[in-house]
């Protein structure tokens, strides 16, 4: 488990980055974890598959398979793969805050 | 002493890398034949992996416009089935296993096989048929789906599999 501050606020995160409460999630910490993997600046595209992975983790339980997120997220695949070049779900979901997506699809 | 170590610890280092490619070679043209290795393609390119999937003899079968539509379970000759050989005989036995298998994999947003290897493809994925399988079965460009990226040699194969980690389904 690590620690990152936010804004003077402690935020938990475990191994790999991922948060461990995702209540604690502010668009700040987004912007954070993005360029510490690599995303220098958070687009309206990136925001749009961010929130959509969050929305949906939040509603279901359970965050949307990568075939979900090409066909429903209006981010096409090869266009997911551009933005978040090491892997659009792990990473959105880590920059959305909720844990990681642990489907084989 | 010291050097000794140092040298444990450098391959410790080197074990602990993460895979950066793989290379998948498809040679069967079943469901199950073919399903594991687009699972992984697939899962590899979630992880930032690199991935390629080489069809060759009946593993075409995936990507051939014609016959990709029609892969289906084998019901003979597959003990994983349990089901006695002389009723995976009877005709469409075949066709019911599928269907059934196709809606336990939809239901768990597993997406048929043409979908599967669009989603490969545009997550980055080379999709490749091999050249001798595809002169033995007398085909040309035209017989596969439009995600093909190219017909190689054996040596081709190789070449860009430089690297990367060599799996045989």
């Amino acid at each position: 488990m690590t620690t990152i501050e936010v804004a003077g606020v402690p935020v938990e995160r475990d191994s790999e980055g991922f948060l461990l409460h995702t209540g604690q999630w502010t668009s700040q910490i987004a912007t954070d974890i993005a360029s510490e993997n690599g995303i220098p600046e958070l687009t309206p595209r990136h925001w749009q598959v961010v929130e959509f992975m969050r929305e949906r983790y939040l509603a279901t339980g359970t965050a949307p398979s990568i075939r979900s997120l090409g066909k429903e997220s209006g981010v096409p695949i090869k266009e997911l793969y551009q933005l978040f070049p090491k892997g659009p779900a792990k990473l959105a979901a880590k920059i959305g805050g909720i844990p990681k997506p642990r489907g084989c699809i | 002493m010291t050097q000794l170590l140092e040298e444990i610890e450098r391959r410790q280092e080197v074990a602990a890398e993460p895979l950066q490619k793989v290379c998948i070679i498809v040679s069967k043209g079943s469901l199950e034949g073919i399903y594991p290795a687009l699972i992984m393609a697939n899962g590899a390119r979630m992880d930032g992996i690199d991935a390629d999937l080489f069809f060759t003899f009946f593993g075409l079968d995936a990507i051939r416009k014609d016959r990709q539509a029609k892969i289906k379970v084998a019901t003979v000759g597959n003990p994983g089935m349990h089901l006695p050989t002389l009723i995976g005989v009877i005709p469409g036995m075949s066709w019911l296993a599928t269907k059934m298998m196709g809606g336990q994999m939809e239901k768990l947003d597993i997406p048929p096989i043409g979908e599967f290897i669009e989603l490969i493809h545009d997550s980055g994925g080379g999709i490749y048929a091999c050249h001798a399988s595809v002169e033995m079965f007398d085909l040309g460009e035209d017989d596969f789906v439009p995600q093909l990226d190219g017909i190689l040699t054996v040596g081709e194969f190789y070449e860009r599999s430089a690297g990367a980690q060599i799996i045989f389904t």
